[in-house]
C-alpha cells in the first residue's frame, strides 16, 4: 500500500499522545492491526500487532499471571505500537528497563514497501543487527510497525509502597543516594515535587514484598496511576540526566511554578509546566543535560546539536527514502 | 598491502606494537574457533582513541578492511582477521576512566576485561552480564557481541547495560552516543551498534551501568533421572513467579566430564543435573527458596544439594563452568553449537537432538541455560578420522534446524560471525537481510568494517542518492552490489 506513495503520512494508535505536532500529514491508523498473535503463556512471550490496546494486552496476559513490565500513563486507548514508537515509560522502567530492553522482535513495513523483521520470538537471541531498538523511540519515522514480540514477567502475588518525604532538595538527594547503594531490589523509585514538598516512593514485589519495603520506612498507600501521571500536561519536558542532578533539577522546576516526577535511580524527570514560556530558560539552566519537549511543542521540541545526528540522517535516508514518515519531525529535523 | 601504508599505519602506534611478522600474526589468526583462520597484513596495538581513529582514516582513504578484536575468546569468528587487511587490536586499551557510584556507572577502554569492571566496583556493586570467559574477554568484545551469561535471565544483557559509547565509524569519524545519561534523543544508536560484531564501526570508550551487588546468594544443584525431569522442575519454577538469578542444566555426559575436571562430588550416571541460584533480598531468597527445593523434589529429583559457604557455590559453579574445556577430555575435538528455543519446547529438542546424534553415530553433550532455552550442545568428533568433522559440522547444522523449527534463533550469545552466516537465510527472508544491509549501510557506507561477518553474502551500499561508483571490493571482484 505505502509503495508509491508520495505524501507524508504519520502513523497513529490510540491517538493518545498530544505532543506529536500535526502537520501535513496523512494519518495511517493502526486500529485494524489490533490482533494478538501469540501468548506463549510457558515462554513468557507474545506478539501483538501494533494496533492492540495496551490495556487489552494486560488483561490478558493477567488471566495468566503475567504482564508486559511497561506501565507508561494511559488515558485509555494507547496502543502497544504507540508505546514502542515513542518509547514511552512509567515507573516500572526503574526494574525492568525501558520499552528497548522487553521487545524481543519487531515487523515493519517501509516506505518503499519492503516488509521486513528481526529479532524473533524468544528472550535470548543475537542473529542479525537490533532493528527493533533502533524502531523503538524512532517516533513514526523510519516506518511502520506492523507487529512486536515482547518479554512477560510474572505479575507479583504482593507489593508494598513506602514513602519518604523531604523538603529539602540536597537531603532528598542524600536519602536518594543511600537507597541506591542498598542491594533492595525495588520494582519502582521514584521522586515527586511539587511546591515545596518531596516524596521519594519505592515500591517491592514478591512473596516478602511487606517485608522489604517495611526495612526502608514505613509502609503506605501509593497512587501509582497519579504519580506516572505526573508524566502528562500542559508542557511537559523530559530531563535525560543523572542521578545526583535532582537538587538542580528540582529548583529549576520549582523557579518555574513546575511540577516533577522523577525516576530517582535513573536520572530521568518529567517537568510539568504552566506555558511553553518556561522551556527556553530549563534548557539552559540544565545545560548541558538534554531536555525534550513532550506535551505542548509545536516547534522546538527536540534539543539542538545532538550528537551522532549523521549517521541518524543516514538511517533515515536508508530506511525512509521516499522520505514520507513524518519527515522533518524528528531531532535535528530529520 | 602497500609497504608505504603498513610503514604508515606502523608510524601511528609506533614500530613495537606494528606486527607484520608470521611468527607474530600467528597468535591473531583465529579467535576462540580455532577452524578459521586468516592472515592480516599487520596487527596494530593502538593505545588511545585517536590511534584507532588515525588507523581507520588511513584505511578508509586507502579502501583497506580492518577488523577490530578484542581478547579473541569469542566462538563464532567474529574477530577472525581479513585477509591481508588490518587488524586493530584492542588489549592495550584497558583504563578504568571514570567509576561514579553515585551514579551508577564506569567509563572504561575496550580492553579492560570483564571480571575486571566488576572488581573495580566491587564488593558493593558489580557488572552482572558474566559470559564463561569473563576473566579474558574484553568489555569491547561483548559490546561487539551482545554477550550474555548465566546470569542474563534475570539481568539482562549486555546492551542492558551500555548506556553510552565513543565511537570510531568507518569512514573515521568520531562520534560519541550516549554517556552517563539515559535516552539520548534520537535513534538509539546504542542499541543498535551493541551486538552488531563489529560491522559498523570500533568503540574507542564505554560505559556501563552497574548495579548493588544482592544482599544474599543462594544456590543449590539437584540431580535428576531424566533431562524431562529438570525441564519440568525449570517451568515450575519459573511458572511459579520465581525469577532466579541463574537456571542451568548439564546432561549426563557434561555431569561425567565435569566431574573428572572440577571434583564436585558430582554422581556421575545421573541424567541430568540443575544448577539453580537465586540472588536478592534476603526475605525473598529465604522465601523462594524452600519453594525452589520442593518443586526439585516434587520432580523426582531425590538428591538436592545446597551450598553451604562461599567456596561451596564457587564449586558448584567451577563445575559448570568447566563443561566446555572438560569435554576435551572425553572426545578430541568438538563443534560448540549456541542455539535458542522457546522453553517450553526443550523435552522435544533434547530428544531430537539425541536422535540426530544416533542417526550420525557421534556424541553429542548438552550444557545450557536453561532459564532463557539458550542450548550449548557440545557436538563431539574425532579429527583424526576422516570425514567425521564434516558429518559433525552437518550433524550440527540440523541441530540448529530444530531450534528454528522450534520457533527459536541460530545463536543466543556467540553472535553469527563467519560460522553461523551460512544459516542466516534459514532465520530471516531476503527483505530482512536486506533492511539489516540498510542499518549498517548508515554507519559504515564503505563496508570495510569486518566485512564477511554476520551476512550471508558479502553486500555493497548503493549511494543514496547519487551516481554509480565502482567500489573497489567490486572492482576486485570480492563483493556484489547490494
Amino acid at each position: 500500500m505505502l509503495k508509491g506513495f508520495q505524501r507524508p503520512v504519520r502513523p497513529v494508535g490510540g491517538g493518545t499522545k498530544r505532543w506529536l505536532p500535526v502537520r501535513e500529514e496523512e494519518p495511517l491508523e493502526t486500529g485494524a492491526l489490533n490482533r494478538i498473535l501469540e501468548h506463549n503463556v510457558g515462554d513468557f512471550t507474545a506478539v501483538l500487532e501494533a494496533g492492540v490496546p495496551f490495556a487489552e494486552a494486560q488483561r490478558t496476559f493477567a488471566e495468566h499471571g503475567q504482564r508486559i513490565a511497561w506501565d507508561p500513563p494511559d488515558p485509555g486507548g494507547a496502543t502497544v505500537g504507540g508505546i514502542v514508537a515513542t518509547a514511552d515509560s512509567g515507573p516500572l522502567r526503574h526494574r525492568y528497563g525501558g520499552v528497548r530492553d522487553l521487545v524481543v522482535g519487531i515487523n515493519v513495513v517501509l516506505s518503499d514497501g519492503t516488509v521486513a523483521k528481526a529479532g524473533g520470538k524468544v528472550i535470548k537471541n543475537v542473529a542479525g543487527y537490533d532493528l527493533a531498538k533502533l524502531f523503538a523511540g524512532s517516533f513514526g519515522t523510519l516506518g511502520l510497525i506492523g507487529s512486536v514480540a515482547v518479554r512477560l514477567h510474572p505479575l507479583p502475588e504482593r507489593t508494598a509502597s513506602v514513602v519518604i518525604e523531604h523538603h529539602n532538595p540536597d537531603q532528598l538527594l542524600e536519602e536518594v543516594l543511600t537507597l541506591s547503594r542498598r542491594p533492595l531490589e525495588a520494582d519502582k523509585f521514584d521522586v515527586t515535587w511539587s511546591g515545596g514538598h518531596g516524596r521519594i516512593l519505592l515500591e517491592f514485589s514478591g512473596a516478602s514484598a511487606v517485608d522489604q519495603a517495611g526495612r526502608v520506612g514505613q509502609v503506605s498507600d501509593v497512587d501509582w496511576g497519579e504519580v506516572r501521571g505526573l508524566q502528562r500536561g500542559a508542557v511537559v519536558v523530559k530531563v535525560s540526566g543523572r542521578p545526583t542532578d535532582l537538587p538542580k533539577v528540582i529548583r529549576a522546576a520549582d523557579d518555574h511554578s513546575g511540577t516533577l516526577v522523577s525516576r530517582a535511580g535513573l536520572g530521568l524527570t518529567w517537568i510539568a509546566l504552566q506555558s511553553a514560556d518556561s522551556v527556553a530558560a530549563i534548557r539552559a539552566e540544565l545545560a548541558p543535560r538534554h531536555c525534550t519537549v513532550l506535551d505542548g511543542a509545536d516547534t522546538g521540541q527536540w534539543p539542538q546539536d545532538v550528537p551522532g545526528h549523521v549517521v541518524m540522517e543516514r538511517l533515515k535516508a536508508r530506511f525512509d527514502p521516499a522520505r514520507i514518515f513524518r519527515p522533518g519531525s524528528f531531532v535535528g529535523g530529520i | 598491502m602497500d609497504g608505504r601504508v603498513v610503514e604508515e599505519l606502523s608510524r601511528i602506534v609506533g614500530t613495537e606494537w606494528t606486527y607484520t611478522a608470521e611468527h607474530q600474526l600467528r597468535t591473531y589468526e583465529s579467535d576462540g574457533l580455532l577452524q578459521y583462520r586468516g592472515t592480516p597484513a599487520c596487527a596494530l596495538l593502538p593505545s588511545t582513541a585517536e590511534e584507532v581513529q588515525a588507523i581507520v582514516q588511513v584505511c578508509a582513504r586507502e579502501s583497506i578492511p580492518w577488523v577490530a578484536r578484542g581478547a579473541g575468546s569469542g566462538l563464532s569468528g567474529g574477530a577472525l582477521p581479513v585477509k591481508d587487511g588490518v587488524l586493530i587490536v584492542l588489549t592495550r586499551m584497558k583504563r578504568i576512566l571514570e567509576i561514579d557510584l553515585d551514579n551508577g556507572r564506569v567509563c572504561v577502554e575496550p580492553g579492560v576485561t570483564n571480571a575486571n569492571v566488576s572488581a573495580a566496583v566491587g564488593p558493593a556493586f558489580f557488572y552482572p552480564p558474566d559470559p564463561s570467559s569473563q576473566i579474558v574477554c574484553s568489555i569491547g568484545g561483548n559490546v561487539a557481541e551482545n554477550s550474555g551469561g548465566a546470569h542474563c535471565f534475570k539481568y539482562g544483557f549486555t546492551t542492558n547495560y551500555v548506556t553510552g559509547l565513543e565511537l570510531v565509524l568507518g569512514d573515521g569519524e568520531l562520534v560519541q552516543i550516549g554517556g552517563y545519561e539515559l535516552d539520548s534523543p534520537g535513534y538509539d544508536l546504542l542499541g543498535a551498534f551493541v551486538g552488531s560484531e563489529g560491522t559498523l564501526g570500533v568503540a574507542t570508550k564505554i560505559w556501563l551501568r552497574v548495579v548493588p551487588s544482592p544482599e544474599t546468594v543462594k544456590t543449590l544443584v539437584a540431580f535428576f533421572d531424566s533431562t524431562h525431569a529438570a525441564g519440568e522442575a525449570v517451568s515450575q519454577i519459573v511458572q511459579g513467579g520465581v525469577v532466579p538469578g541463574a537456571i542451568e542444566m548439564m546432561d549426563a555426559r557434561t555431569i561425567e566430564a565435569s566431574e573428572q575436571m572440577a571434583h564436585a562430588g558430582y554422581p556421575v550416571g545421573r541424567a541430568a543435573a540443575l544448577l539453580v541460584e537465586l540472588d536478592g533480598s534476603q526475605h525473598e531468597c529465604d522465601a523462594r527458596f524452600d519453594e525452589v527445593v520442593s518443586i526439585c523434589e516434587g520432580c523426582g529429583s531425590d538428591d538436592v544439594r545446597v551450598a553451604r559457604d562461599e567456596a561451596e557455590r564457587a564449586l558448584f559453579w567451577k563445575t559448570r563452568k568447566a563443561a566446555f574445556p572438560a569435554m576435551g577430555r572425553i572426545s578430541p575435538n568438538y563443534f560448540v553449537q549456541d542455539g535458542v528455543i522457546p522453553r517450553t519446547k526443550l523435552p522435544e529438542v533434547l530428544e531430537r537432538i539425541e536422535q540426530l546424534g544416533e542417526e550420525y553415530g557421534l556424541i553429542v553433550a548438552n550444557v545450557f541455560h536453561a532459564g532463557d532455552g539458550n542450548l550449548h550442545p557440545l557436538v563431539c568428533y574425532d579429527g583424526r578420522v576422516e570425514g567425521e568433522a564434516e558429518r559433525a559440522e552437518e550433524l550440527s547444522g540440523l541441530i540448529l534446524d530444530a531450534c528454528l523449527d522450534a520457533g527459536g534463533s541460530i545463536t543466543g550469545e556467540h553472535g553469527v560471525g563467519v560460522d553461523k552466516k551460512k544459516h542466516m537465510p534459514k532465520m530471516f527472508a531476503e527483505a530482512d537481510l536486506d533492511a539489516f544491509q540498510r542499518l549498517r549501510c548508515a554507519f559504515d557506507p564503505a563496508g570495510l568494517a569486518n566485512p564477511g561477518k554476520v551476512m550471508p553474502t558479502p553486500r555493497l551500499c548503493g549511494e543514496v542518492p547519487g551516481p554509480y561508483r565502482v567500489h573497489p571490493l567490486e572492482a576486485a571482484g570480492l563483493a556484489e552490489r547490494f
